[in-house]
């Protein structure tokens, strides 16, 4: 028997929310120290970084950024429409899903492309590439977790509604972080001088 | 006023069966599942020091090889860092008391923190599988480029079972976070709450923003060992000095997530048996913030002569400074609560006093290490070696064994046998100084750590440290015997056994499943204590 | 049976009279705290007849006080030790005696200006100021003489230094103290001091090498340095007299050509390139050792 420790719904909600900002907090914790790499790499080499970042395929990574905030509003109307049980929550949580796969698999076909290019690099520009696949990957991991969550709320869909909405607003604090993430990641790796170019 | 459990034995008796601890969802319940696992590894790492302290009874290196020492003190360091210190009084007594404490039925996510308990033995099982698979010689620390590229023991498994077990201390300080936040009993504002409470808040929030960076650091130093890629190597156009400042950043703050709750523990026995009020409560609860948000500001005091800028040790040195001043502050005022109290030395007593005399000197010893010239001649000796196992173990474990002794009946519903709580007290205290003062003036004579053979002519001083090795051993066997048995044969206790504030005394020993049978309320301060002749 | 630590360099005196200050200092404030823990568990013991009327729950002047004194205190430590520690450092670039040590697993290599090399030993003369120029070959090390109240960091990748003036005349122990592997504990040795023309008599006798700066004139020939650096149709900087100068790079940034700016000048050539220069410079990493590297580097100092 599982005594539940909330004397009320309002209560429970509050705290999963404030348990989604600390855990929120420690994820900027656990990706921090890579961007204090990417600081402490672009300082000693910039010049390394700039030809690094000229590698990169900017319309993919432009669309990506395009697709990943999109997602996010769809997120975002998804929740509205738990709370208000307006019905269209799982129309937005499939929208959401779609936006993120297609995300996935353009961040996929890039991999893919620059694995050759990476091969020949070396130096600082491989420092480069090694921040570049980690900090993009742990986020595509991040993602990965975040489609996984959204299943589980399109499966769960019909029990949410204006008396019950936690598990909903709750994922998309961390589908928008997740995406927030992704705004510091594009202009780091994909913007180096590329006004010049 | 509470009315006993059905059986009488409160949440102990809501099933028997070892599945019944192994799905609860009880915080009670996980914090004893905590205390037996910690346990074992403390005795694991004791062990490992026990042989150490056999190797250093002489100069020559005879007893153990030098890569066996080697991976002994490694394994030592790991073991009592991440599997004992961290975890002790959090996961078993911020787990058991925290609920209570603030008139709650449950922590905010009581699965999640049974996940955090599976997260920690799984880490175990990955760092025993290192040491079954011949160990690590890396020191707990893992300077690059020694761990990434020179040695070849079973360094990933002891990265993984870190790695692993970071989670147990992420979702401990997540759950306690949220519950002291949103979970207080009616009319238990902040500044109502016990200072355990308050040491156990600002622990949690160390252990949510720090914890991450070591995950990162550790899963870095990994990638670097696998695929060489450059990040910490210098020959592969890395900085080992960046190693040291992402390891830092986290082991710092981990020494006050060590210290905080002890001093939260002191905090609750020290009031009690002195029968009155601790002094200045407002600024012990400060000092609690301060010393938590400080802390997270003074890592590099770790590199002052690793070949960072002059510059940069200077700020370092003077933020090191400053951390000291909240932990003064509370030793004054733990010395200020006995003035016109009513003292009783019970074993929960003299441990709290103990942990106050050996802190206060452990902590001024901090002084000399955060002053760079003496620095500089003082780090990587056993002056550091006394300096942080006086806080540690005369400080953490201390406290710990207070903390362990005092709740006891709240937790198992037995009284101790309390003259065996004494006298293991005392040859605690007594061992610990025996074992570790020596170390302060082999370490100012220049005695390098990580030596297992040393000049002859410090063989005195590391004989007497071996020898307050055995006594200490002897005082640590001694609870763990006696609480064993008072489990069986202890004298049943009553709810509140020493007269004590707080809201946990106030249902029964043991609690029942749901701790109180009507929520309470507060309308009063804590250590609402009044001095009897 | 040593109680305390012999006192063997200008540093070590300064900083032995501030353990000895902070030692006081530090014991009186731990004394005073039992002597009141006592003296209050005597006093106010359960059962005792002391007065207990009126316990203080709180006195903000006494807490106050209780912050700001030691605050005072410890500003006041952290300078003189903060001072103290800018002499390990202090001369830059100066005529101090030079002696190159490099560690490696699991030994001490020690090299002297005219070629007298020595393997964990270091003799020095007595009075005369010393520059110790540190790396390693492999993993990081520490060049500890406890007796000079000395300590550093060898790094590998970089040059780290220490400045120290012996005062007495002995043997002292050196160690390494930054765990290394597996023989971290014999990595280490002995300081011998000498009266100064003992040590001369020491340098010159039975040292079958070249000096540092001749093997280091041969070297800067056959890499090719002085074909880019000497009379050459390549623009590139002149190294005459260049230890000691201050250089501007063309980030913008000046520093002076120390024993580091002159390493990373030879093994990352594209790190500080001059202002007006291109960085057309070839790495030499990978070609040059640590011995090698403090051969060129002191020739580099003496070719005045």
């Amino acid at each position: 028997m599982t005594t539940s420790p909330f004397d009320s719904t309002l209560e429970r909600r509050e705290a999963a929310t404030l348990g989604m900002w600390a855990f929120l907090a420690t994820e900027v914790l656990f990706f921090g120290p890579l961007f204090f790499g990417y600081v402490h790499g672009r300082l000693a080499s910039p010049d390394a970084f700039v030809a690094g970042s000229h590698h990169m395929h900017i319309v993919l990574g432009t669309l990506n950024t395009a697709i990943l905030m999109t997602s996010s509003l769809t997120m975002a109307l998804g929740v509205r429409a738990a709370r208000t049980g307006s019905g269209s929550l799982k129309t937005m949580l499939t929208l959401t899903a779609l936006l993120g796969l297609t995300f996935l698999g353009v961040k996929g076909s890039e991999y893919w492309m620059e694995a050759k290019e990476v091969a020949n690099a070396s130096g600082a520009e491989l420092q480069f590439y090694f921040l570049y696949f980690a900090m993009t990957g742990l986020h595509a991991l991040h993602m990965t977790i975040g489609l996984g969550v959204i299943a589980w709320l399109w499966r769960h869909a019909r029990g949410f509604g204006r008396h019950y909405h936690a598990p909903v607003e709750v994922s998309g604090l961390y589908w928008h972080f997740v995406d927030i993430v992704w705004v510091f990641l594009y202009p780091m790796f994909y913007l180096l001088e590329r006004y010049s170019a | 006023m509470s009315t006993p459990s059905p059986n009488g034995w409160g949440y102990l008796g809501e099933g028997y069966t070892l599945r019944s601890w192994l799905t609860t969802h009880d915080h009670k319940r996980i914090a004893i599942l905590y205390m037996v696992a910690i346990t074992a590894f403390f005795f694991l790492g004791g062990a490992a020091a026990a042989l150490m302290r056999l190797e250093l009874a002489t100069p020559a290196g005879d007893v153990v090889s030098a890569t066996t020492y080697n991976k002994l003190f490694t394994i030592h360091g790991v073991i009592m860092v991440w599997f004992f210190l961290i975890p002790s009084i959090p996961s078993v007594l911020g787990n058991f008391l925290v609920p209570l404490m603030i008139g709650a039925r449950d922590m905010a996510f009581p699965r999640l923190n049974l996940a955090s308990w599976y997260f920690y033995v799984v880490g175990g099982l990955f760092t025993l599988g290192a040491l079954v698979a011949g160990g690590v010689d890396t020191g707990w620390t893992f300077y690059t480029p020694y761990s990434t590229r020179f040695s070849d023991t079973n360094v990933l498994l002891v990265l993984v079972g870190v790695f692993i077990v970071g989670f147990s201390s992420i979702l401990t300080g997540l759950n306690i976070v949220v519950t002291v936040h949103k979970l207080r009993a009616p009319g238990l504002t902040w500044f109502r709450l016990p200072l355990f409470i308050w040491a156990n808040y600002a622990t949690s929030l160390i252990l949510l923003l720090a914890t991450p960076v070591l995950a990162m650091t550790l899963t870095l130093v990994a990638l670097e060992r696998l695929f060489k890629v450059g990040i910490f190597d210098p020959a592969l156009g890395g900085d080992p000095l960046l190693f040291q400042h992402l390891f830092w950043f986290y082991s710092h703050p981990a020494v006050y997530i060590m210290i905080l709750p002890a001093m939260g523990v002191a905090s609750e026995i020290i009031p009690c048996f002195a029968r009155r009020t601790v002094f200045g409560y407002r600024f012990m609860a400060y000092a609690i913030l301060g010393i938590a948000s400080i802390g997270f500001l003074v890592w590099g005091h770790h590199m002052f002569v690793s070949g960072q800028s002059m510059y940069a040790g200077m700020v370092f040195s003077l933020l090191s400074f400053l951390v000291a001043i909240p932990s003064a502050i509370k030793v004054f005022n733990w010395t200020a609560t006995l003035y016109k109290g009513s003292i009783y030395f019970s074993a929960p007593m003299l441990y709290a006093l103990g942990f106050v005399g050996l802190f206060t000197i452990g902590g001024l010893t901090g002084l000399f290490l955060a002053s760079l010239a003496l620095d500089v001649h003082l780090t990587d000796t056993y002056f550091v070696i006394a300096h942080f196992h006086y806080i540690m173990v005369g400080g953490s474990v201390m406290a710990y064994l207070g903390a362990i002794h005092f709740w006891w009946p709240k937790i198992s519903g037995r009284m101790y046998p309390e003259t065996m709580g004494r006298i293991a007290a005392l040859t605690i205290f007594f061992g610990f100084n025996l074992t570790f003062f020596p170390q302060y003036l082999l370490g100012w004579l220049g005695m390098p750590r990580r030596y297992h053979e040393y000049p002859p002519e410090l063989q005195v001083l590391n004989l007497f440290s071996s020898a307050g090795a055995a006594v200490l051993a002897i005082g640590y066997l001694l609870p763990l015997l006696y609480l064993g048995w008072s489990l069986f044969f202890g004298r049943r206790a009553p709810d509140n056994p020493w007269q004590a504030t707080g809201l946990e005394w106030q249902t029964s020993s043991p609690p029942p499943q749901h701790n109180f049978e009507q929520q309470p309320r507060v309308e009063r301060g804590p250590y609402d204590y009044q001095p009897v002749r | 049976m040593t109680w305390l630590p012999v006192a063997a360099s200008d540093m070590a005196e300064r900083v032995d009279l501030l353990f000895y200050s902070l030692l006081v200092l530090t014991g009186l404030v731990a004394l005073g705290i039992f002597v009141l823990m006592v003296f209050f568990g005597v006093r106010y013991r359960a059962g005792s007849s002391a007065d207990r009327s009126n316990p203080p729950a709180q006195k903000k002047w006494l807490e106050l006080g209780w912050i700001f004194t030691p605050l005072a205190i410890f500003i006041g430590i952290f300078i003189w030790a903060a001072f103290v520690y800018a002499g390990f450092y202090r001369g830059g670039v100066d005529d101090a005696m030079t002696v190159f040590v490099v560690g490696k697993q699991w030994m001490w290599k020690a090299e002297h200006a005219n070629g007298r090399r020595e393997i964990d030993e270091l003799h020095l003369p007595v009075g005369q100021p010393v520059r110790v120029v540190l790396s390693t070959e492999d993993v990081i090390h520490s060049f500890y003489i406890p007796a000079f109240r000395i300590k550093q960091d060898a790094v590998p990748g970089r040059y780290t230094t220490i400045r120290f003036t012996p005062t007495r005349q002995g043997e002292y122990w050196l160690h390494c103290a930054e765990y290394c592997g597996t023989d971290h504990a014999r990595m280490g040795g002995r300081v011998v001091v000498m009266a100064p023309d003992a040590f001369a008599q020491w340098l010159e006798r039975g040292n079958q090498n070249p000096s540092l700066a001749a093997r280091g004139f041969e070297l800067f020939r056959q890499l090719g340095c002085s074909g880019c650096h000497v009379n050459s149709t390549v623009h590139a900087p002149d190294l005459a007299g260049v230890y000691g100068r201050v250089v501007h790079l063309s980030d913008g940034r000046t520093v002076v050509a120390d024993e580091a700016y002159l390493r990373d000048s030879i093994l990352l050539p594209k790190r500080d390139v001059v202002a007006g220069y291109e960085p057309i410079m070839p790495s030499f990493q990978g070609q040059v050792d640590e011995g090698q590297l403090s051969a060129l580097i002191t020739y580099l100092k003496e070719n005045k």
